[in-house]
């Protein structure tokens, strides 16, 4: 179990109970601050087609692996002389212009089979294995942070796997049920009181919702957005947050649905950048799905479970405006069991790469923790101008 | 501490929906399982009302014509078949179509589990909905979700496991919902001609459902089948479709056998010749080859052993105690996978009622057992659709197949837990001037009400305070 008894984040409560949007108390305000840092993990659930999100165009096989799917050149955002960014992603791609965003290709975390829940483990733990390591490796990243104050949030319901574990996070969504008065809410924490599982919990949920700057907020990409940077974005906010993005699983009329989620992506990211304000300078984001799908299209408009897939990443200290990729190729003896994209580029190098800059940490560090298991490849370097 | 839920406790809590106010706490709480499985109505009253998978195919079948109807005249005029107004009204219908049918749907299944004198099988029909999860997440999977659930899971939850399997999968909301209905054997009638007429737009396989069936529905993940044996099982489901022309009608020119939103083998897709899966050889013709596979995936030790983990961390502890899903898979391969010989061996088990409470109630089950507490026979005016979104646990979409997770670290988070006492204070703002907080909490969990519950409900500035308290109590939180 966790041990919040510490952290001396319970004085939010106080003002928590006043329910609603609500002032920072001053000596809130004047916490110490031992990381300025913002670090942003989103899923994407379902495994995102990288081929058709960064579209590597002079690959002379793409074409005619995805035929009617594959995306026209002329119509995407050309990135370089390989690679385009799908049209839907208006936002993404100015962030790329503006050198905010990098894109790493052929990327996947260990897991090499094709079960959605499985390979969501895999990416989650940080382990090798399903179901081989419990907690998440963004809990674990929270773990070497200073504990000043509430340090992580997943803006979801529940709270995902990444962010279990052993360090206390929070978690809020947007809810349309009414208000609970005061007194139920001082009883209810008295109620919970001597109960080890629902008293921190309990805690953790007065505190989130004290924060939340809007508590109507709609439940558009965009509002999601929105709301994470109204977290972040306070001085005594959290430092690590979590979204999740569902809806990636395109077996069929893959053209019309991947279109509408990267339309929705690229909105919240955009409302996150705008929402943070200068604190996006101080802000990463890594966005990754679990794996990647089938290199050729399938019989049905869509494609079905593949392996390599991209990631991205944006913010506003990115040394960005490049993709990174050891491009393995598409022809049918470089695909992996001739079949799907190669990932030459591990998840676990990125992301290690992208805190260890964000916060600080020596790389090799924040790599043995977050990603014990995986072999010892090198965190990836030179991801943040200031690093 | 909570004191040790008692026997009559554990069967109306765990194994039922949650106690109602006027329930006589059964005297032999094993014999009050087993004999609902004799009580059992596999069709409740509020499911018989709503139209069947044929009706809800037909209705939604005419809108979808009517709205193509709408632009193709949009269209000869010269408008936007976007924004034609004939076009937007014909759209509207559609979507009106579907959202009535999916309130009226998940309204019925609340209704069921409110008015039911079975409570322990109606838990079952909801589990077992979950293991062979649909998410209606896209029109056609919407607009069947309680037809599925009605038609292809209560008949059989009492019966043998490969019925429910072949319900499941030949109904067409699995069809629609995981891709099935289109998929093409490349070298089918149909899939032939394709590739000579448009070379560049092949029909093909589409994989979806073989590998579910396998991961999800059968012998679980990462059970010894390979990418090379999901490939052949597709191919030998190419046919499974879909009855009835026009949107939503599966291709291959086949004769429309006029089984309209019904299962229909369409042999002209069908990929021919023998496959072979997990080193054995199927030589069957047509629809009944992946039919020998799905027997074969049914009566396998691994999903005996599946479906008994599961069905043991429902019941009984997150992490099942293994020498139970032991027994229970024996009983399972013994039986010939029928149903009822495994809940047996669950009911006699002693790990099934340790004296503490094990599980941490998903949404659904703390709202069926908030309203069945609070007395509610029927749901009036409440719709459930947007009562379980806010709880995070929307009804029939769990966004993936794999379903609910069945564990406390799904469900016990900080935000799930506010939304608890927020609904608990709406259920209690209408019910607590006339039920008494405290006559209640031990009628619904007898003799398991802690002290400190018992002094905050007396202590309660109002009998609606008490109320809520009681349904978000430590005790009422679990099962």
């Amino acid at each position: 179990m966790s041990d919040h008894h510490h952290l001396p984040r319970r004085d939010l409560l106080k003002f928590a109970a006043l329910g609603g949007a609500m002032l920072v108390a001053p000596r809130m305000a004047l916490a110490a601050v031992e990381t300025d840092s913002r670090f942003v993990f989103i899923i994407q659930r379902g495994a995102a087609d990288g081929l058709n999100i960064v579209i590597p165009y002079a690959d002379p096989d793409y074409a005619k692996l995805r035929g009617a799917l594959a995306i026209d050149p002329a119509r995407a955002t050309k990135l370089d002389g390989q690679f385009a960014l799908h049209p839907a992603l208006v936002q993404a791609a100015a962030m790329y212009g503006q050198k905010q965003a990098i894109f790493v290709h052929a990327t996947a975390s260990p897991y090499r089979d094709r079960s959605h829940f499985d390979g969501q483990n895999v990416l989650e733990t940080g382990g090798t294995a399903p179901y081989a390591v419990r907690d998440g490796w963004l809990n674990r990243l929270v773990g070497l942070l200073p504990k000043a104050r509430d340090e992580a949030i997943a803006f979801a319901p529940t709270v995902p796997p990444a962010l279990r574990g052993p360090a206390e996070v929070a978690s809020y969504a947007p809810s349309a049920l009414p208000q609970p008065t005061d007194d139920l809410l001082l009883r209810v924490g008295r109620l919970y009181q001597a109960d080890p599982q629902l008293h921190p919990l309990w805690e953790a949920a007065r505190e989130a919702r004290g924060m939340a700057a809007d508590e109507n907020a709609g439940r558009a990409p965009a509002d999601l957005g929105k709301l994470a940077a109204s977290f972040l974005s306070r001085p005594d906010g959290p430092r690590i947050a979590m979204l999740e993005t569902g809806g990636w699983d395109t077996h069929t009329g893959q053209d019309f649905r991947l279109t509408a989620q990267l339309k929705a992506l690229d909105q919240m990211l955009a409302a996150l950048r705008d929402g943070l304000g200068d604190t996006w300078s101080k802000t990463v984001v890594v966005v990754a799905t679990e794996f990647g799908r089938t290199a050729a299209a399938n019989g049905t408009g869509g494609t079905d479970h593949g392996t390599g897939s991209a990631a991205m990443l944006f913010g506003g200290g990115l040394k960005g405006g490049r993709v990174i990729a050891d491009w393995p190729g598409l022809a049918q003896a470089q695909l992996y069991q001739q079949r799907d994209l190669n990932a030459t580029t591990g998840l676990d190098s990125v992301i290690a790469g992208l805190a260890a800059e964000a916060f600080g940490i020596e790389p090799d560090r924040v790599r043995r923790t977050l990603f014990a298991q995986a072999p010892a490849s090198r965190p990836l370097e030179g991801l943040l101008q200031r690093a | 501490m909570a004191p040790s839920p008692s026997p009559a406790s554990i069967a109306l809590n765990r194994f039922g929906l949650g106690a109602r106010p006027d329930d006589v706490p059964p005297g032999d709480p094993k014999r009050w399982l087993l004999d609902q499985f004799d009580r059992y109505d596999p069709r409740p009253p509020a499911f018989a009302a709503l139209p069947d998978g044929t009706q809800l195919a037909a209705e939604y079948f005419a809108d979808q014509m009517a709205l193509a109807e709408a632009r193709k005249q949009a269209k000869a005029a010269a408008n936007d078949p976007k924004q034609d107004a004939a076009t937007l009204a014909a759209r509207k219908d559609v979507n009106a179509g579907v959202r009535e049918a999916y309130r009226a749907a998940t309204n019925a299944r609340m209704a069921s589990a409110l008015a039911t004198e079975t409570p322990f099988v109606e838990r079952l029909v909801h589990f077992w909905a979950n293991h062979f999860a649909l998410s209606a997440d896209k029109p056609q999977v919407t607009i069947f979700a309680g037809a599925y659930e009605m038609e292809a899971i209560r008949p059989h939850v009492l019966g043998r496991f490969e019925d429910m399997l072949l319900a499941v999968e030949r109904h067409p909301a699995m069809l629609y919902y995981l891709d099935q209905f289109r998929s093409v054997g490349p070298d089918s009638r149909a899939g032939l001609r394709a590739a000579q007429l448009r070379p560049d737009r092949p029909l093909g396989l589409n994989e979806n459902l073989a590998r579910e069936i396998m991961e999800l529905h059968t012998l679980g993940v990462r059970t010894g089948y390979a990418q090379a044996d999901v490939t052949e099982f597709a191919r030998a489901l190419t046919g499974w479709s879909i009855g009835g022309k026009g949107p939503g009608a599966g291709p291959g020119g086949d004769k429309d056998d006029g089984a309209l939103g019904r299962f229909q083998f369409r042999p002209n897709i069908h990929e021919p010749g023998t496959r072979t899966i997990l080193g054995k050889a199927y030589s069957e013709e047509g629809e009944g080859q992946a039919k020998a596979v799905l027997h074969r995936l049914a009566t396998s030790p691994a999903t005996a052993k599946h479906v008994s983990t599961k069905l043991a961390r429902h019941f009984v502890a997150d992490d099942p105690p293994p020498a139970l899903v032991d027994r229970m898979t024996a009983a399972f391969l013994k039986h010939d996978g029928d149903l009822t010989a495994v809940y047996r061996v669950l009911i006699a088990a002693p790990e099934s009622w340790a004296a503490v409470p094990t599980k941490f109630k998903s949404p659904w089950e703390w709202t069926v057992s908030s309203m069945r507490g609070l007395g509610r026979r029927d749901l009036g005016q409440t719709d459930i659709a947007p009562m379980q979104n806010q709880l995070g646990q929307p009804v029939w979409r769990p966004g993936s197949p794999a379903g609910y997770d069945d564990i406390a670290a799904t469900w016990a988070s900080p935000d799930a837990l506010m939304r608890r006492v927020e609904l608990a204070q709406r259920f209690a703002s209408t019910a607590g001037d006339r039920i008494d907080a405290r006559a209640l909490a031990p009628k619904l969990m007898p003799a398991a009400v802690s002290p400190a519950t018992t002094t905050a409900l007396a202590q309660a500035e109002s009998g609606a305070t008490a109320l809520a308290l009681l349904l978000v109590s430590p005790e009422f939180q679990r099962r």
